[in-house]
């Protein structure tokens, strides 16, 4: 079965301008604001992980017809259907998260740190060839960065890996790295030079030594 | 709601402000009576993100960095931990990485995948952050991007840009402004942007 991302943006032709928005103005309606709150406070639940919240927004068929609150809007509304919790009979509330827990929540998060199985397989200074290709399934390296060589410039430890969490088979953890790309590796040599480097942070399986 | 109902919706119009209103009343309204939020939450989350999880913070993050060597060696070294002693941590920011900017060097951080961003330190991101136009052009033209925030920066300069694949949040240390050695930390607090903490803008300039 095939799987498509409407939400990996890096690198597209894009002419629109950026528009810049003010320090503090943070909600255009106040239905923005309510959004937010429920894909927190039901996130809170673990009714579903970030990894499949993040798999329902970008396979919306109409991600790029969409405000981002109209993105989580509708992610929320295909989770909960898909849940099945809505239904009449469903069964009682896991644990919803009250008023006096935002707080500590908040402030606590949910590290995605865990003990690794095995030893790191790379280190600061090798160089990876990405994986190439989409898999069939969410995935986290990002098209602009696939097939291409790049340099370990960090070892973040092992964290818990979003192609497996967001289909539901479990945490599966990986180390995780940052790549340093140059522009050219990732651009060509037919782009105005910029003396940028692009970094991304990617899972073991992604990479092979180059 | 079911994927053709998607490719239904996206076929007609976009949805009109009073009808988003309408389908969040709808979903909180639902979601309150079978017990799975609790309407006080919600506006404990939103008053968090309006009153206490803000810019703000990263702004005395940065500061202190500009004042205390120790702190700055400390935030290189252990972002996560040395962030967490201003009292600032937790969701979108379990995992922190300080990236400084130096005379050389200059940084920009994105999530072209979706919109990860350092919430404890910046609060929620702002709509371009999570925009087509910033998540394409910042890994591909990322003078361009600066340009359009009115940021020139010099051609010898080298851009290193984040993009937030994982649970890593970036949070960029601008350089401090000259002519502010006598500032309290508070003073250089209030001269650091939201932007200049993104690596789309500097920080305000003494007055």
């Amino acid at each position: 079965m095939s799987y498509r991302s409407n939400a990996d943006l890096g690198g597209e032709d894009e002419r629109r301008a950026i528009i810049q928005e003010p320090e503090g103005e943070l909600f255009h309606a106040p239905w923005e604001a309510r959004a937010m709150a429920l894909t927190l406070a039901l996130g809170a639940t673990g009714l579903w992980n970030l990894d499949m919240s993040r798999a329902a927004r970008e396979t919306l068929v109409n991600y790029r017809d969409l405000s981002y609150y109209e993105i989580w809007l509708a992610a929320l509304e295909r989770l909960l259907s898909e849940s099945g919790i809505l239904k009449e009979h469903a069964a009682a509330p896991p644990r919803a998260l009250r008023a006096d827990r935002v707080a500590a929540t908040l402030a606590r998060g949910s590290p995605a740190t865990r003990a690794p199985a095995n030893p790191a397989r790379f280190a600061v200074g090798h160089a990876v060839r990405t994986r190439a290709g989409q898999p069939a399934h969410h995935t986290r390296l990002p098209g602009y960065a696939r097939g291409k060589i790049g340099t370990v410039t960090r070892v973040h430890g092992a964290h818990v890996f979003p192609d497996a969490n967001a289909r539901g088979l479990g945490e599966c953890p990986q180390w995780l790295y940052t790549i340093e790309f140059d522009e050219r590796e990732l651009w060509g040599e037919g782009l105005p030079a910029q003396r940028s480097t692009i970094s991304v942070d990617a899972w073991e399986s992604y990479l092979e030594p180059a | 709601m079911r994927e053709n109902d998607h490719a239904h919706d996206s076929a007609h119009e976009r949805s009109a402000p009073g009808d988003l209103e309408l389908r969040v009343r709808a979903l909180e309204t639902v979601l309150a009576e079978k017990g799975f939020v609790d309407p006080r939450a919600l506006d404990a989350l939103v008053d968090a993100y309006q009153t206490k999880i803000g810019p703000r913070n990263g702004a005395r993050v940065v500061a202190r960095a500009w004042c205390d060597p120790h702190f700055r060696g400390w935030l290189q070294r252990d972002a996560t931990a040395a962030i967490a002693s201003l009292g600032f941590s937790g969701r979108q920011g379990e995992h922190m990485v300080a990236v400084e900017n130096s005379e050389v060097v200059h940084n920009l951080v994105v999530c072209t995948l979706c919109s990860c961003y350092p919430w404890p330190v910046l609060g929620l991101p702002p709509t371009w952050y999570k925009s087509a136009p910033y998540r394409a052009r910042a890994v591909k033209d990322p003078r361009g991007v600066l340009c359009d925030f009115g940021l020139e920066l010099p051609a010898s300069t080298r851009i290193r840009i984040w993009d937030s694949t994982a649970e890593v949040r970036y949070l960029v240390v601008p350089r401090r402004p000259a002519g502010t050695e006598n500032m309290s930390e508070i003073e250089l607090a209030a001269l650091v942007t939201r932007d200049s903490m993104i690596g789309t803008g500097s920080p305000r300039a003494p007055t």
